[in-house]
């Protein structure tokens, strides 16, 4: 089983990358952009075939380690 | 006074804090390898600045689960004195001894520079080599520096009496001009709340030589020794 882990910068933190790369957009002529908030993808192989455990297993991964839930949220999507 | 200095993979002023120990102790410090679980019986930890682990997920994300961290935790915990300077102070925030974390600066440059900051307090185990109010001339070389926490968090430090230091102008004033990365309420480095544990952006161990522009940093490990000797 896969597991796709979302972890984005939860809203009030202040996201500098995301903002240089709203402001490289316009310089390029895309119009329209109001805001670019810039987050990190993660894909996990897991042996766990059980998705209930594996939905377990990989929240307590994004809680301990791969997310800082200071400043981050995470979304987890199981997929056989 | 015993000191150790934890040493990763990509740490790269070890050799810097190590000189600085050395002076204000009169003694080497040990240095120890993060793959030891054996932390040596210790008065004192300095976790050093560099890029651990190249600094992959998040900076200093990696070391803070390293099982030496863990080891440093349990006895800073017990109230053994921990200093985390630059990464260090990353990797101490993300092992949970210190609240908040360290953000990318706010200019999204890498700032090499000496900076000024403020002794906001010298009632710690730290800073009772300085004066409250005092500015000091110690260098910053750091990507990931803005310091970020909650307000309630914020309004704790300050009540708390947490904050170490501030960046600051020559005269000690505060504004965003003197601000090198973004950091909240131009915090430079934080105590936990028994002060034990000091994390700072800063490097003290940089200003220890009149060759190096400053010797603003001595009085920093001189306030360590007279109060773990």
């Amino acid at each position: 089983m896969k597991a796709r882990v979302h972890i984005t910068l939860k809203s009030g933190v202040l996201d500098p990358q995301g903002r240089a790369i709203a402001h490289a957009l316009g310089t390029l002529g895309f119009g329209g952009v109001n805001d670019v908030r810039q987050g990190k993808y993660i894909e996990i192989d897991l042996n766990e075939r059980d998705k209930a455990k594996a939905k377990q297993q990989v929240d307590q991964m994004c809680a301990k380690l791969l997310a800082n839930t200071v400043i981050e949220n995470y979304a987890i999507d199981l997929v056989d | 006074m015993k000191a150790a200095i934890v040493v990763f993979p990509g740490s790269n002023r070890e050799r810097d804090a190590e000189a600085a120990l050395t002076q204000a102790m009169g003694k080497k410090p040990l240095m120890v390898w993060h793959r030891d679980t054996e932390l040596p019986d210790v008065d004192l930890v300095l976790v050093p600045g560099g890029f651990s682990y190249g600094d992959y997920l998040r900076c200093g994300a990696i070391a803070a689960h390293s099982p030496i961290l863990r080891e440093v935790k349990a006895r800073a915990d017990k109230g053994m004195a921990v200093i985390g300077v630059c990464n260090g102070f990353q990797i101490i925030t993300e092992a949970g001894l210190l609240p908040g974390v360290l953000l990318r600066n706010a200019s999204l440059k890498f700032v090499c520079k000496n900076v000024r900051l403020k002794v906001e307090t010298s009632q710690s185990l730290f800073t009772s080599q300085y004066e409250q109010g005092q500015v000091l001339s110690i260098p910053v070389a750091h990507h990931d520096g803005n310091y970020f926490a909650d307000e309630r968090t914020l309004d704790e430090l300050e009540a708390n009496g947490q904050v170490a230091f501030r960046y600051c102008s020559p005269d000690g004033e505060f504004g965003d001009e003197h601000n090198p990365n973004g950091s909240a309420r131009y915090i430079a480095g934080i105590f936990n709340r028994t002060k034990n544990v000091l994390g700072l952006m800063p490097h003290p161990e940089n200003a220890i030589e009149p060759l190096q522009g400053s010797t603003d940093g001595i009085p920093l490990f001189k306030s360590m020794v007279e109060a773990l000797s």
